[in-house]
């Protein structure tokens, strides 16, 4: 995509001095295709001018159109009693937690401007994704992250790593919101291209909402935050090596962020909102101003006259075009009521911000823009958004020939091995495995005082909300090697986990936004993998009742060789729990606990970290997954912490359940011994990962109970008796015990797995 | 007794701070704005957390600008109460209410976790409810946390029963391996040669609540209700 923006800059001045009309020509540089250069023609009546063409290409484009992915997308399950947005309707989705209180919540991707700049690419990835979520008068209470990259022993691959970890960290410390959770990957495949997911959660008052709409003819429309600069114009597409051969004083690659002057918008925002002036609000994101104006005023029905020499800009005679295509951050556009100019005047002031009115709504449905007087650009607004006006196009796909070799895949073909101290050594210190330590000190997780598992550990973030019994529990997921092997498959697991962690620490389900990121859409197999994705989220999501509330598709992600990386559909999912007693922890609690697994295993190594790291093969496909069976062993976690019959619950996931008990163990500094179920190969039944698996600890003292608990939930949940749940262990006080052999001790596991990560990485 | 939470712009503890002071020991407090001048009969001023204008200078370098240092600086000088929690505490050495300076952690990296430390001088206002060679689980969150003071001031300052806490290991032993961001002899926490105006890296308002499962904080808390009240 870059290139075809190749030499916009000598096309502009070219038009600037002899105001000649673009040609197709300019069209297709400016990335629009014939169709749609004629339709634009068609929606004006004429030919448009250079600013016209620039604003359509921008909204147009794929990222804010959407327009090679909506018809799929438009297939999720959206509705849900306790929707108050839905997907596509806000800037993210908002969701009715009691209370009075809704939760709006979104991920978004930074993927391309990480690949360039890491630490700026990352820092305005999380800015960006909080606006979103204040923006909505919502007060961002919780930030996770979900974090792909190459192979950590290439010297790329730990600066893109340190960068983007320091981008994340200086932004969301600064900004003053904890981050709470995340995930972190690395496989070859993302060795060019790393992927950085950054999501936002937060609070707001159901009759405080503030919406991203503009009406009300002759209500002013004011720009605040920062000044306007000519960064980020074209988005990242323009953030290439041929804009700065031209080196004319302009345009840095990447936008550059300030948490600073984001921490005084959020303050200013809901305080402004909180007046009951405010008629709408949109941050400045992608295509800047031009996207803001466009997106209100056609959801009010509405136009406007802006004054583009109005706007408050970083340096002189900035043009028309790029005014209204820039992507400096910390910048919101606010329709407020006639008459109260003066009091939102003044909170800028006290904020010490840019408040300047650009311009008023209008009759007209069409957004007019003038520079010192002069009409440079008039277009429908509706025609420019999706949903309005932009294309939307199907794409062709075709199955990739990689699918049906994957299926064929025989656990037979593996021999076994007998080292299983060294596989266990091995994952334990595995960079997909590892404590995620090292990369998560370097963020503020406790500010805000509400994160709940600093102390007490669980599958996913609990954070409370003040004022109420009541927390949020959040995790973003995706193992993308099964999505690889298995798109729709691994998309529905990926979903599964999610709801596996927030089950398992005591909240229920409600809500998804999803972050797509994939190769290039016009590729057939990449489109394949995409819309097996789609259908898998779409199946998953049903099952567990959690609606797609929105999120962001980030297509043309392309690994070293030039082939797609793994398709990495993230999941970011929002749960509720209604008591804040109902919290379970991963932790072991005590020695002589009886451990058990609930579900079943299998001979199954599938897509496993030990059978594609350790052993080094990569074809298979993804590892035993039923949705029945999933959902099943969700709720019966779910009655057994609402009983209190279990002390900790821990799902079983990468690495398996060697890795399941090793973590709760290590996060106890307790110890464990455990038989192997002689009815499965051992290799599998320690490291396998066949989904749909849980351990939970259960006081020796309460095992009556739950015996009985699980004989009625049995017959309650499945009508018959196939949910398995066997006892394999105790928790002991020290040492990793299986077959009474000494693994590990405690002391040892804890320095290997906290250890590791720093190991590789200093 | 009325509590006083400076809000700088920037700071992003304020709220914290004032929940654990209002709703947490029920104390009568009120948020101050940076531009205000009048301290609104305070008796004892915090200065919370955060990146203060950003941190972008050095931290607290532009706040003790701010217009209401003047009156938090006369305020100390009539022997009022002031603390400086982690930005805070930058802010009060940058004010030169309290000796020494933060630098940049050692490892150059902003720490997140945490952390035990444990009271050295038991015989101020706000360590009197603590117990000598117990170790709190307090945790910080800093880049620039590294406490430094020449060896004329430090000597100073130990004659004078200044330095308050020490970053130390769960069983209350106090080595290098304890000293998270390198600062001078383990130095999490000191207080003026008036004993009225404190500062601290580690923030006790993050461990003062069952939510948390950490209330080890509030003893810090415990000990200014006790002894101001009075």
């Amino acid at each position: 995509m870059p290139d075809t923006f190749l030499g916009i800059r000598k096309l502009l001045n070219w038009f600037n001095v002899t105001k000649e009309l673009p040609t197709l020509e300019t069209a297709q540089k400016l990335g629009l295709l014939e169709i749609e250069y004629e339709r634009i023609k068609q929606i004006l009546g004429r030919t448009p001018n250079f600013t016209e063409l620039s604003i359509f290409s921008a909204m147009w484009s794929e990222h804010c159109s959407y327009k090679n992915s909506i018809i799929w997308l438009k297939i999720l399950p959206k509705d849900s009693p306790r929707m108050l947005a839905k997907a596509g309707e806000e800037n993210a989705g908002l969701v009715d937690i009691g209370d009075g209180l809704a939760c709006s919540f979104k991920i978004e991707s930074h993927n391309h401007p990480s690949a360039i700049e890491p630490y700026q690419g990352a820092a305005t990835g999380v800015g960006g994704i909080n606006r979103d979520i204040f923006t909505m008068g919502a007060r961002p209470i919780a930030q996770l992250n979900s974090l792909r990259f190459g192979n950590i022993n290439l010297e790329k691959t730990k600066w893109l790593l340190k960068g983007v970890v320091k981008g994340i960290g200086d932004y969301g410390n600064a900004f003053g919101v904890p981050t709470v959770g995340g995930e972190l990957y690395f496989d070859d495949c993302y060795n060019v291209n790393p992927l950085v997911n950054a999501f936002s959660a937060g609070i707001v008052q159901t009759d405080k909402i503030a919406r991203a709409i503009s009406y009300g003819a002759g209500n002013p429309v004011f720009i605040v935050g920062s000044a306007t600069g000519k960064d980020g114009i074209h988005g990242a597409a323009f953030a290439s090596k041929d804009i700065s051969e031209d080196s004319v004083n302009d345009l840095p690659s990447v936008q550059v962020g300030d948490p600073f002057m984001e921490k005084l918008l959020l303050e200013a925002t809901l305080e402004i909102i909180a007046t009951g002036h405010v008629i709408g609000i949109q941050d400045m994101g992608a295509a800047g101003l031009i996207c803001s104006t466009s997106e209100m005023s056609a959801k009010g029905n509405h136009g406007m006259d802006i004054w583009l020499d109005k706007v408050p800009t970083r340096q002189a005679n900035m043009k028309p075009w790029e005014i209204l295509l820039s992507e400096s951050q910390e910048r919101m556009l606010v329709v407020v009521k006639k008459g109260q100019e003066k009091t939102i005047q003044d909170i800028f002031d006290k904020w010490d911000l840019h408040c300047a009115q650009i311009g008023v709504v209008t009759e007209s449905k069409n957004l007019r823009f003038f520079m010192n007087g002069e009409l440079v650009a008039e277009v429908p607004a509706y025609d420019l958004v999706l949903g309005g006006g932009a294309p939307q196009y199907h794409r062709e796909y075709k199955e990739p020939e990689y699918f049906r070799k994957y299926k064929k895949f025989n656990i037979n073909d593996v021999k076994q091995t007998n080292n299983y101290k060294d596989v266990a050594r091995y994952l334990l210190s595995h960079p997909n495995i590892a404590s995620r330590r090292w990369v998560y000190e370097q963020y503020d997780s406790m500010v805000g005082t509400a994160n709940m598992t600093t102390n007490a550990p669980s599958d996913a973030a609990v954070v409370h909300i003040k004022g109420t019994k009541k927390a949020l529990v959040m995790c973003v997921d995706c193992n993308s090697r099964y999505v690889h092997a298995n798109p729709e498959e691994g998309t529905a697991i990926a979903v599964a986990e999610a709801a596996r962690n927030v089950v398992c620490s005591g909240g229920i389900p409600v809500a998804i936004t999803n972050n797509l990121n994939f190769g290039n859409p016009y590729v057939p197999e990449v489109y394949w993998q995409f819309v097996g994705a789609i259908k898998g989220m779409k199946k998953a999501c049903e099952k567990f009742a959690t609606p797609v509330t929105g999120g962001n598709v980030s297509f043309y992600n392309q690994s070293a060789d030039g082939g797609p990386v793994f398709p990495t559909p993230t999941i970011g999912m929002l749960g509720i729990m209604e008591d804040v007693s109902n919290h379970m922890t991963l932790n072991f609690k005590k020695a002589g606990d009886l451990i058990f697994l609930i579900g079943y295993s299998k001979d199954d190594i599938s897509s496993s970290e030990y059978l594609y790291s350790y052993l080094g093969i990569k074809e298979s496909p993804p590892p035993h997954f039923d949705l029945n069976e999933e959902y099943n062993v969700q709720e019966l976690i779910k009655i057994l912490i609402k009983e209190k019959l279990i002390n900790c619950a821990h799902d079983v996931s990468d690495g398996g359940l060697f890795i399941a008990l090793a973590e709760s163990a290590i996060a106890g500094n307790l110890g464990f011994k455990v038989t192997s179920d002689f009815r499965f190969r051992k290799d599998a039944w320690l490291f396998g990962e066949k989904q749909s698996r849980v351990i939970v600890t259960v006081d020796p003292d309460k095992e009556k109970e739950f015996m009985s608990c699980l004989k009625s939930s049995r017959n309650l949940l499945t009508r018959d008796e196939n949910l398995g749940v066997e006892i394999i262990g105790t928790v002991t006080n020290q040492d990793l015990v299986i077959d009474n052999e000494l693994f590990f001790t405690t002391w040892e596991a804890s320095d290997i797995y906290n250890n590791a990560l720093a190991k590789l990485l200093e | 007794m009325k509590f006083g939470v400076i809000t700088f712009p920037g700071s992003n503890c304020d709220d914290d701070l004032y929940d654990v002071l209002k709703n947490t020991m029920n104390c009568t407090t009120v948020k101050l704005w940076h531009k205000e001048t009048d301290l609104q009969g305070c008796d004892f001023i915090f200065l919370p957390g955060g990146f203060s204008y950003g941190d972008y200078l050095r931290s607290g370098a532009i706040a003790r600008f701010s217009p209401i240092m003047d009156a938090v600086i006369k305020h100390a000088e009539r022997g009022g109460y002031v603390m400086g929690i982690c930005n805070g505490f930058q802010i009060l050495t940058e004010a030169q209410l309290l000796p020494g300076a933060l630098l940049r952690n050692v490892g150059m990296k902003f720490i997140c976790k945490n952390t035990y430390i444990t009271p050295v001088n038991t015989d101020t206002v706000i360590t009197s409810c603590l117990q000598k060679n117990k170790a709190y689980k307090i945790p910080v969150a800093h880049a620039e946390g590294r406490f430094y003071a020449s060896e004329a001031t430090l000597d100073e300052m130990k004659s004078n029963g200044q330095i308050l806490f020490k970053y130390c290991h769960p069983d209350g032993t106090i080595d290098d391996t304890a000293n998270i961001n390198g600062s001078i002899e383990n130095i999490a926490g000191i207080c003026n040669t008036s004993k009225n105006v404190f500062g601290m890296m580690p923030h006790p308002e993050r461990a003062a609540s069952e939510y948390l499962s950490n209330t080890e904080g509030k003893a810090i808390f415990e000990s200014i209700l006790k002894n101001v009240r009075a």
